[in-house]
């Protein structure tokens, strides 16, 4: 049973992981917007802050809001995640990847 | 096999019975958002292909006010953080607190979603409807099914708020309450990929 609490605890977080979580993605909305709004980079390096802040927050918020870990059901959790993030992975970059091509190759647009 | 997982879950655990069955209608909701995640990605994958065709008319960077997304982020990002402490509240079995909190989350949530409504009312009424070119298509598509997602979030926090009413913190509104805010959440990640792909890549 105790094993059993401290799942539980762990898999709900505390009053910290959520005020943790809180004052770093509030962090990582204003890097981005204070980048894009006061112009003081160049495009790519503006675009890389861009993906990286976003993918961190996304990441500071599966772990501390929703709790994302390997051992959640016996990593099922987990593995759905990693499978649909494959299939995003797929869709996503595999259509700009081809229209690009077509863009090029046909002219158009 | 995750069948397999499940049922082998059930079996040797009698006394874990309410904790397994929630366990699994959580697990269940969370294959549900893998699934609506995909809905997401195809239609970033849409408009991403769709940037481009403005047909003569505006793009993002002619449309797009930051500050007013910048809003509407911290809106949802503050729900969140709101939604977290109800679930914290509904551990320590405090339903009182759990109403409070879900009711803060309503109201941010019901704050951005009326400045979506604004900023759509907005570009249509100059003429910028999701009509006037592919790319206004995709943008209209795109965040508009997020809008739709956190609206029919608004109307599960209302279900919710009478159900802990009527019966209270049991085995049947507690499940009700994590899968609630599994998609509060999600909601929140979605709109991250928004603002920084959709809103500020675009007035790049």
């Amino acid at each position: 049973m105790s094993g059993h609490a401290s799942h539980e605890e762990h898999s709900h977080g505390s009053v910290k992981s959520y005020v943790v979580g809180l004052i770093l993605s509030i962090v990582l909305t204003i890097i981005p917007f204070g980048v894009v709004m006061t112009g003081s980079f160049g495009t790519p390096a503006t675009v890389l802050v861009i993906v990286a802040t976003a993918v961190a927050q996304v990441l500071v918020q599966l772990i501390l809001f929703m709790h994302m870990n390997t051992k959640a059901d016996e990593g099922w959790n987990f593995m759905s995640f990693v499978f649909t993030v494959s299939i995003l992975v797929l869709v996503i970059g595999g259509s700009i990847w081809i229209m690009y091509n077509l863009h090029q190759n046909m002219m158009i647009g | 096999m995750a069948t397999d997982t499940l049922s082998n879950h059930e079996g040797h655990a009698h006394e874990h019975d309410h904790h397994d069955t929630a366990g699994t209608k959580i697990f269940g909701f969370w294959v549900y958002l893998m699934s609506d995640l995909v809905i997401f990605g195809s239609l970033f994958a849409a408009y991403a292909v769709l940037l481009r065709g403005t047909a003569g008319g505006p793009s993002g960077a002619d449309i797009f006010e930051l500050p007013l997304i910048l809003v509407n982020t911290f809106l949802l990002l503050v729900s969140s953080f709101t939604y977290g402490m109800a679930v914290l509240a509904m551990n320590a079995n405090r339903v009182q607190q759990v109403k409070v909190w879900l009711a803060a989350t309503f109201l941010l949530g019901a704050g951005f979603i009326a400045l979506e409504l604004y900023e759509f009312q907005h570009l249509i009424h100059e003429g910028f409807g999701p009509d006037r070119s592919a790319f206004l298509s995709a943008f209209f598509t795109l965040v508009g099914t997020h809008g739709l997602h956190v609206t029919f979030g608004l109307i599960w926090i209302l279900v919710m708020l009478v159900q802990l009413q009527q019966k209270g913190l049991t085995s049947m509104t507690r499940p009700r309450i994590m899968c609630l805010s599994l998609f509060w959440h999600f909601l929140d990640i979605v709109w991250i990929c928004v603002f920084s792909f959709v809103y500020l890549m675009g007035v790049l």
